[in-house]
């Protein structure tokens, strides 16, 4: 009788620990990318593959105005309506065309920071992005934001992981990572 | 330290930003086996801590660290 209670007990734990198991969080970061900020960005990206470098992995959600840093400059897509043609003027043409969230200045104080950066060797955001891509960051982008936009994935950039996805997904990943960020 | 450090892999990080020297070593060490030396060389400041932070993280050891003027030097042994 007393094995039997020992049995079932050990049963019940087996069955609590796999799903704790199952739960855990992974050696993983997820990061909701929603500003479409240079400096934001950069550090989002600096982020990311200082994680891959830590044996981490690493997931990207572009959401909002994290879209279009994501585009291809040089792909031109025809047959959007009015506001999809709109936003497709006002927003940033990838990741090459962020502005600075402080000191912008007319697009002055972009331009100098971007020198700077040159001057002192800092990887750009297109740079930056590459390296992501070669590192293993995966991508998803916000099939919302791009619709809302009037964005179509012919005028994405060719990245090695890249999905579209809906918050699901995001949730899903996010919910067994140790790490999550918002930027 | 009197005795001399066997290096099997050089990497020359000089003159390159966070978060660059990191990330190059940890693709770096993949390509030694396990138990062998890079010696990596950076002009980096924050390495001094980030790369110690790195070791800790991956699993790999830094034997010893070398810092002149400029130069930072680290011996890192792959562990893992």
């Amino acid at each position: 009788m007393k094995n039997n209670d020992l049995e079932t007990q050990f049963a019940e734990l087996k069955t609590k620990v796999e799903t704790l198991t199952k739960e855990g969080a992974e050696n993983k970061l997820s990061m909701i990318m929603f500003s479409g900020d240079l400096d934001k960005v950069l550090a989002a990206l600096i982020i990311a593959s200082g994680a891959v470098a830590m044996g981490m992995d690493v997931v990207m959600f572009f959401t909002f105005w994290g879209t279009p840093i994501l585009r291809d400059k040089g792909k031109k897509v025809g047959g959007k309506d009015l506001m999809g043609t709109m936003f497709g003027a006002m927003l940033p043409k990838g990741a090459g065309n962020l502005k600075l969230s402080k000191m912008n200045m007319g697009g002055m104080g972009t331009a100098m920071m971007k020198s700077l950066m040159k001057k002192k060797n800092v990887a750009s955001v297109e740079e930056m992005l590459a390296v992501a891509g070669e590192l293993g960051v995966r991508i998803y982008v916000c099939e919302m934001s791009m619709d809302l936009m009037g964005f179509t994935r012919e005028e994405m950039i060719e990245y090695p992981n890249m999905n579209f996805c809906g918050v699901a997904t995001f949730l899903e990943e996010a919910k067994n990572s140790k790490i999550q960020l918002f930027i | 330290m009197s005795e001399k450090i066997k290096v099997d892999k050089v990497m020359d990080l000089k003159g390159l930003p966070c978060p660059m020297p990191v990330v190059k070593v940890s693709k770096g060490i993949k390509e030694i086996e396990v138990g062998q030396v890079i010696e990596a060389q950076t002009t980096d400041p924050g390495a001094l801590t980030d790369f110690p932070a790195w070791a800790r993280t991956s699993g790999n050891e830094i034997l010893k660290t070398d810092q002149d003027e400029k130069v930072i030097t680290f011996f890192i042994k792959r562990k893992a």
